[in-house]
């Protein structure tokens, strides 16, 4: 009886023995080489797998980072500058700040202000709807509403708005990942800066057509009446086919031309109203003295001109 | 019952019903509408180019567009009168297109027009000179697809076309176009495949036609009794027959290779409908600028078949047609396996529109959608031998590498697969998305 | 919601009227005269089972639809009612509740759900919880009430003609002396026989599936490809032995085969797609159940031969694909090869 316990024993110890060192030595021999920064530069990664830094993976990045050896042409935007800061201090390398961006809607059009023209009854998806035709509605620009976008956003940091029909980003959760931007087939969403406290402006209007058409298919599309375009003393907003756009660089924030618009279709976010009824009231006392200004000179012209004439009359 | 079994396509295939409300309603002029839009793309390539400018006065058969590039197709005044806008307008496609309005004023032809009935059946022409008449006349496939004639008829070097096949299957049901026109022109057709076979410089064409429509097959026979190159065949009922691919696969046997042309396998198909219109532009000099369209619907008072003029607003063809009744809930331009729904009834009728179909509420919406049983009833009814649910799980997770592989665009997007499956799943609206996918990664 | 507005949807506009309730309810009405025999035969005991394995397949798949996998009941299309039927066509007619609550528990939360739901289960549900009870509870699952005895709930048991020619051939007796004491093949068409619920009538079953087939809700593939599979094997084996092997038709009439053949076999989502592949599994299913059947412990092999057959059913279908249009172009070859020649033969 001890004997066979003894011999399994034995036996067993043995093989396992055996079994290990093949193991180690497999492991030895067929070991693959990684540079170990990876390692660490992937644990600073948020690990969210999103592909917003054109990467396909949080470990692919963190390798593409390890290879490039500059920060040049890689950001993570989910971690932003912060992790970004972390990835460079352990490479040992210079980090590059980037501004903060955010997804922003650019349509308005709600149930309320863009009435449905037809009911759409396949597959409830905006990609299918879009092979199809153009929309819903009579605006061939806009949201159609199926909420592809929510579907692939991975941060939850969006949801559909049951009232309104449009696609609503929650701030504190949107990292820029691109995955919306990517998936909308009207283009829709697009990337924006984030701006300076969070404070940005920015067109939610993609109607192309001349304003007479586009306001009939939606109340509040831009109809390219171009008054915001000329309330902007920085160039940083411009007109093309009918369609009023800001530049985000160029703009400073002066909010001049919110009320400008009379479909208030010049959305802001973060900026109290005191404010753009300041920056209104600047603007009309400007515009109040350019005229008055313009007047003057008119009147100082024709002076001018009746007092040669008066001259010419003397002489 | 019949023993001996007529020819038709081998893989796949489905049996809808037919339901041809208008096969016996003969062709009616409709009266000529108020005015007309025109839109500058009803064809498969690059827009024409407008040549006229707002407030021209027009004749009927005048050039208003020019082709850009080959495949391309001219257009016609189809009415005469005045050029009023030119902007964008919703067409059948369901997209906003640039489209010409014309203000109708008396119905003044352009004089090189033979307007009369009279047959003409000698062929003058050399076969250049026919294929460039027909472009000049802006003739484009008028089973559905819309590609120009002369397109095909311009066979690639290299390349050898043995047969000229005519396609008079009409296999989408409700509709009757094609039918009334084999019936009430078949001499006219005759002489068209005469004009195309010329051109072609083949020496045998076959004119393929379902069996339910035994009338224009004895139509066909007796007329061609004593002609040796050209031949009538019965085929047995199956959608979707009148697929190019599928019509060569009947007649011929023969299938044309994965990406390839019907010329690959020495075969150019024409439409009947096309066939006329050959007829009209070669011996009559009358460019593409009416078409019948067959008016239907199940709820339809007087299901008809019109001769329209190509522009004429969907409203007045209903109307000429009793009325849009109450209970209707879409409107489909061409046949309900193909043809694309409607939402406005101002579109124009294009070249390719070969029917208004009208839907009635309670048929209109989709059925609730069910998990796939896998039940291959789909694979069963692919005419190409694709595995449309496959495709659609494909399609839906984005992986068109994959769906690549698997053909998906070999897909003739005949909706079968979407007819068949009792689940109601929208396969073939995934297939689309994934082939929309692949083109855009390609041009990308 | 809006009034007047009219629908677009993509192509296709019409569909088919063979929808999934429309081939559930065809199914079941299918099943029907095998359910009327299994009472005329087993009295109310027939109609108890039954009931209670519907009840309980369809509480159960509503149970674990709502509350486990939170989503909408998935019971309205029929498929749990049929899978009910199934296995109570699978039992004997005296089986007590509590292994009736097992078996649909094991059919619908292992055979079924567990996977996903309908369409996602790699094996008959019916059939999983079925060879579960019979693994599980051997001696209630094979205690038959005799045919025809029967109006109460208590009646007298016995074996199943399978059974009888199992234990004959163990106790060393041939065949022909077997066959002496059994009912004539008259009674075994029409279900005068020992067995389960639903198995007991060919001619039933039969019928059921002539309105399948009327129905286009099956092909003939499944059935007639099996069906002549045992018939030709348990032919040979007979021919070559007669004392030791039972004749054709015999096998045919007795057992679940019938059974299997048009309801278990048959099921979309465990039979593969194109009809060659169908035709591979029927083939597979009757070469299994015969030489279970012949040479295995069990008397009865038809869900066992099925459960096998279903787990293969991936590999048939990528075997057994559907010839894509225009890759097998012969014709397209041999026009290009003459073609070739031709331009060859031009100066």
């Amino acid at each position: 009886m001890n004997e066979v316990i003894l011999y399994t024993v034995l036996s067993l110890t043995g093989l396992g023995i055996l079994a290990a060192a093949i193991i180690h030595l497999v492991s030895k021999k067929f070991a693959v080489q990684e540079d170990e920064r990876i390692d660490k530069v992937e644990e600073v990664l948020p690990a969210t797998n999103c592909g917003g830094c054109g990467q396909p993976g949080c470990r692919a990045f963190a390798k593409a980072v390890v290879e490039a050896g500059t920060l040049e042409e890689l950001h993570c935007p989910v971690g932003g500058n912060a992790v970004m800061k972390q990835v460079a201090a352990i490479l040992g390398i210079e980090a590059v700040e980037r501004d903060p961006y955010i997804a922003v809607v650019r349509c308005s059009g709600s149930f309320e202000y863009r009435k449905k023209t037809n009911i759409y009854d396949g597959e409830s998806s905006c990609k299918i709807a879009a092979t199809l035709y153009s929309g819903d509605t009579g605006c061939a620009y806009g949201c159609l509403g199926m909420g592809d976008c929510v579907e692939v956003c991975d941060f939850e940091a969006m949801y559909m708005d049951e009232k309104t029909g449009l696609p609503v980003i929650i701030e504190d959760k949107c990292t820029a990942c691109n995955a919306c931007v990517k998936e909308c087939p009207k283009d829709i969403l697009e990337l924006w800066p984030k701006g300076k406290k969070n404070k940005r402006i920015y067109v939610a209007c993609l109607n192309e057509e001349k304003g007479s058409s586009a306001r009939k298919e939606c109340a509040v599309a831009c109809s390219g009446c171009a008054k915001c375009f000329e309330s902007c003393r920085y160039d940083a907003i411009t007109i093309n086919n009918s369609l009023a756009a800001i530049d985000p660089e160029k703009c400073t924030l002066c909010l001049e031309c919110v009320e400008t618009c009379d479909v208030r279709n010049i959305i802001t976010a973060n900026i109290p109203d005191e404010k753009i009824k300041h920056a209104t009231e600047h603007r009309i006392r400007l515009e109040e003295r350019a005229r008055k200004k313009k007047e003057e000179e008119k009147m100082a012209a024709q002076a001018g001109q009746q007092q040669n004439g008066d001259a010419t009359t003397q002489a | 019952m019949r023993l001996h079994k007529h020819k038709t396509f081998k893989t796949g295939g489905i049996h809808p019903h037919d339901n041809k409300l208008s096969s016996q309603v003969a062709i009616t002029p409709l009266p000529l509408p108020k005015m007309v839009t025109i839109p500058i793309i009803q064809h498969i390539g690059a827009p024409a180019k407008i040549v006229v400018n707002r407030g021209d006065m027009i004749k009927t058969g005048q050039i208003i567009a020019t082709h850009e590039g080959f495949v391309s197709s001219n257009i016609h005044a189809s009415v005469s009168g005045r050029v009023g806008v030119i902007e964008e307008v919703m067409d059948s496609t369901g997209f906003k297109h640039m489209a010409i309005n014309i203000r109708v004023k008396g119905d003044d032809w352009e004089e090189s027009i033979d307007r009369s009935d009279t047959l003409i059946e000698e062929i003058k022409l050399t076969p250049k000179e026919i294929v460039s008449r027909i472009m000049e006349a802006g003739v484009v496939g008028m089973g559905g697809a819309a590609f120009p004639s002369h397109v095909k008829l311009s066979v690639p070097e290299g390349k050898h076309v043995d047969h000229l096949l005519i396609n008079g299957v009409e296999c989408e049901p409700y509709l009757t176009a094609d039918h009334r026109v084999m019936l009430e022109k078949p001499k006219e057709i005759i002489v068209g495949i005469k004009i195309l076979m010329k051109a072609l410089g083949v020496q045998k064409a076959i004119i393929g036609i379902e069996d339910n429509k035994a009338d224009a097959i004895e139509i066909f026979q007796q007329l061609l009794k004593n002609e040796k190159h050209i031949g009538v065949e019965a085929l047995e009922v199956q959608y979707p027959q009148g697929g190019e691919k599928q019509l060569i696969q009947a007649l011929l046997n023969r299938e044309v290779p994965s990406g390839g042309l019907p010329a690959d396998v020495g075969v150019i198909v024409h439409n009947v409908g096309t066939t006329y219109a050959v007829y009209e532009a070669v011996q009559k000099n009358k460019p593409l600028i009416e078409r019948v369209v067959t008016v239907t619907g199940k709820s339809v008072k007087q299901p008809s078949n019109f001769l329209v003029r190509i522009g004429t607003p969907v409203i007045d063809l209903l109307i000429a047609a009793g009325g849009v009744p109450e209970d209707t809930g879409k409107i489909v331009s061409g046949g309900p396996m193909m043809g694309k729904a409607i939402a406005d009834l101002d579109v124009p009728v294009a070249k390719g529109t070969s029917g208004i179909l009208l839907i009635p509420k309670d048929e209109a919406s989709r059925s609730e959608v069910y998990n796939c049983v896998h039940c291959g009833k789909c694979i069963e009814a692919c005419p190409m031998g694709l595995e449309p649910y496959r495709l659609l799980i494909m399609s839906k997770k984005g992986n068109s590498k994959r769906a690549k592989e698997e053909h998906i665009l070999d897909c003739i997007e005949c909706g079968s697969c979407s007819f068949v499956c009792p689940s109601n799943r929208p396969i073939l609206d995934y297939i689309r998305l994934g082939k929309t996918q692949l083109k855009k990664q390609k041009s990308v | 919601m809006s009034e007047g507005l009219l629908t677009v949807s993509p192509s296709p506009h019409i569909h088919t009227d063979l929808t999934v309730p429309q081939i559930m309810r065809g199914v079941i009405i299918a099943m029907i005269p095998a359910l009327l025999f299994s009472v005329y035969n087993f009295g109310l005991g027939a109609v108890y089972v039954t009931l209670l394995a519907i009840l309980f397949c369809v509480v159960i798949e509503y149970a674990i639809a709502r509350y486990l996998l939170k989503r909408p009941a998935s019971i309205y299309d029929g498929s749990a009612i049929i899978t009910g039927m199934l296995l109570a066509f699978n039992v004997p007619s005296n089986l007590p509740w509590h292994i009736i609550l097992i078996g649909s528990a094991v059919a619908i939360g292992i055979g079924k759900m567990s996977f996903g739901g309908l369409g996602n289960n790699p094996f008959n549900p019916a059939l999983v919880g079925r060879v579960f009870l019979l693994l599980s509870f051997p001696v209630e699952m094979t205690s038959w009430p005799t045919a025809g005895a029967t109006w109460s709930l208590d009646g007298v048991t016995g074996a199943t003609p399978l059974g009888i020619l199992k234990d004959g051939l163990r106790a060393g007796d041939s065949v022909p002396d077997i066959m002496n004491q059994m009912p004539s093949y008259t009674d075994f068409f029409f279900g005068l026989q020992g067995g389960s619920l639903g198995e007991m009538s060919a001619f039933a079953i039969l019928l059921g599936l002539m309105y399948m087939l009327y129905r286009k809700i099956i092909t003939w593939h499944i059935p007639v490809s099996m069906l002549a599979t045992i018939l030709l094997m348990t032919g040979i084996f007979w021919l070559l032995d007669p004392t030791r092997f039972a004749n054709p038709l015999f096998h045919l009439l007795t057992g679940g085969i019938m059974l299997g053949a048009v309801f278990m076999a048959t099921d979309y989502v465990t039979s593969p797609f194109t009809h060659r592949g169908m035709l591979v599994f029927g083939v597979g299913i009757g070469v299994l159940t015969v030489v279970i059947r012949l040479f295995g412990s069990y008397p009865e092999g038809v869900s066992f031969a099925i459960l096998i057959m279903n787990a293969f059913v991936p590999l048939i279908n990528s075997y057994t694909k559907q010839p894509r249009y225009g890759s097998k172009s012969q014709r397209h070859k041999a026009y290009q090869e003459k073609l070739e020649k031709e331009v060859k033969a031009t100066p």
